[in-house]
């Protein structure tokens, strides 16, 4: 008989802070919705095989989350189904009360990892055409990720092309824990598509492309995993870079989701040193590996690292040596949520502030400025 | 009137037996109400760490260990975990339990008054789910007040 007065929104914020959320989960409902988008030849594969992946927990991760779903325990909408699947209820927990210009939805369905590639590429247009019909096309203030089965790059790149042109897609995701490092030329036919749409590389937290997260094994908690998921995105970003992807592909970009920040000047700085001694190994870089990471990666905010004195943010954001680099993101409806309010410490510049929570998103995307447009039609 | 608090009736004893909690807005708060074990305790519902709706969260208690392979299980239904991110705080005082002394949220005193005495003191209520002036208190019933 718990009685709950009513949702219990976060107040409609009266600040003229504007906001563009990089990282929202929507969720396919059920395999029944996404039935609706599959062929009959996969709907039936979807019966007889269902998820196979590269990793030993085909239905399950190895790893169950703090909360039920991996969610926020308040965001189950109120029709039942999973947190993240309901349009409307997104609107009302998120939408409304951030006062958010633009959401960039993350689907984090499994289509990257199937051991059968074309059923894995059969639900990539599935989850794509779904996007499309039941977010995009209804909700303007929504950007969506094109999902792919990106341990096969030509049919990750037919996807691409075929839906590349919608305008509601702003970019490729691809989760960290791939088969192999992401800057392997089995992975440049993507980044070749990807490049000549002009979308950006997203890497979101999560995939299980059968190896561990660590460099040592699986570990026992998912506190460790949850941790060690930092390793996985530093192995990207040193991959991407030494291998030579942002040679090939100057006009790539590639934006971090939820693998932290606070790591990055390090391992620029160990970069750099190795590159000056080692140069002679990867001749084909031109550049110092700082700059590509400066010149063409994106992170974003969320889970904001809490240090014990909160300027050392800061001075984390001072050593990255650019206050472009980072994107505000909540990962609603996730149990790690961040809200802009109490995330960012007090002191934090509002002009930093401002590059974060809007300016930088708004460039890396190349969104149209809401209130020019307004400004326009008057 | 007792040190300039504003008190407010959130609603009959019966309506919120034990474990039960109910969120009410009063003075311009949400706050939470909870029976523990007959026991009433008023919470913010506001987490102090990332301002979720605390009040919303799961009802458990304290995981202890004296080493690995020793667990036991305490406090049942006395621990509130954040919807967010599981903090937990102690229903009792507001406390978090990893960081009392920084960490916790606002508590408000409860009592349970008897309808008659509530009846005699009707006047000094204030507007709340319940609204003392024009809510018939039943003189036999006890009532949950929150004072803020
Ligand atoms: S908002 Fe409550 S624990 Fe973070």
């Amino acid at each position: 008989m718990t009685m709950f007065s009513s949702v219990v929104k976060e107040p409609k914020r009266k600040t003229g802070a504007r906001f563009i959320d990089c990282d929202i989960h929507n969720e396919v409902p059920s395999s029944e919705v996404l039935k609706q988008y599959l062929p009959l030849r996969w709907r039936n594969y979807m019966d007889m095989v269902g998820l196979r992946s590269y990793h030993g927990f085909a239905n399950h991760i190895p790893y169950p989350k703090g909360n039920p779903g991996g969610t926020r325990t308040d965001s189950w909408p109120p029709n039942g189904q999973i947190p993240g699947s309901d349009l409307n209820f997104m609107r009302e927990q998120l939408l409304e009360p951030l006062n958010l210009e633009y959401g960039i939805l993350n689907c984090l369905y499994r289509v990257g990892e199937q051991l059968n590639d074309e059923y894995g590429a059969a639900l990539a247009r599935a989850v794509n055409d779904w996007q499309i019909a039941e977010w995009l096309d209804k909700e303007p203030r929504l950007r969506a990720s094109i999902v792919i089965p990106y341990e096969n790059a030509e049919l990750a790149a037919d996807e691409i092309n075929r839906v590349a042109s919608h305008p509601g897609f702003v970019q490729v995701l691809i989760m960290p824990r791939t088969r192999e490092p992401m800057g392997r030329r089995k992975y440049w036919k993507i980044y070749e598509a990807a490049e000549n749409h002009g979308l950006p590389i997203a890497v979101h937290f999560g995939g299980l492309g059968g190896n561990a997260t660590t460099s040592s094994g699986f570990p026992s908690y998912y506190i460790e995993d949850h941790t060690n998921m930092a390793q996985a995105f530093q192995c990207q970003v040193i991959s991407m870079v030494c291998e030579g992807v942002f040679e090939r592909f100057p006009n790539l970009h590639t934006v971090m989701l939820e693998g932290g920040f606070a790591w990055v000047p390090s391992l620029m700085w160990r970069l750099d040193k190795h590159w000056k001694r080692l140069r002679e190994e990867v001749p084909f870089l031109t550049r110092k590996p700082s700059e590509y990471i400066r010149g063409h990666m994106r992170f974003t905010t969320q889970p904001m690292e809490e240090p014990p004195v909160a300027e050392y943010l800061l001075q984390v954001i001072e050593h990255l040596g650019s206050d472009e680099m980072l994107m505000f993101a909540t990962d609603y409806p996730h149990w790690d949520y961040d809200s802009p309010d109490l995330t960012f410490p007090p002191k934090f510049p509002e002009s930093l502030k401002q590059k974060i929570f809007y300016d930088n998103a708004r460039s890396f995307y190349r969104l149209p400025d809401k209130e020019e447009e307004r400004d326009d039609v008057k | 009137m007792l040190n300039n608090k504003q008190k407010y009736i959130v609603g009959t004893v019966d309506e919120l037996p034990p474990g039960e909690r109910k969120i009410v807005n009063v003075g311009g708060r949400s706050i939470g109400v909870f029976n523990v074990d007959g026991e009433f305790f008023a919470l913010r519902n506001r987490c102090p760490h990332g301002g979720a709706p605390l009040c919303e969260g799961v009802l458990s208690g304290f995981v202890q260990s004296k080493g690995r392979g020793d667990y036991s299980y305490a406090r049942k239904g006395e621990i509130l975990r954040c919807p967010w991110h599981q903090w937990e705080f102690d229903i009792k005082t507001g406390q978090s339990w990893f960081d009392p002394v920084k960490t916790r949220v606002r508590a408000y005193e409860t009592k349970v008054e008897a309808g008659c005495t509530l009846a005699d003191a009707g006047c000094e209520m204030k507007e709340g789910p319940y609204v003392a002036e024009t809510f018939s208190v039943s003189l036999d019933k006890d009532y949950i007040v929150l004072e803020i």
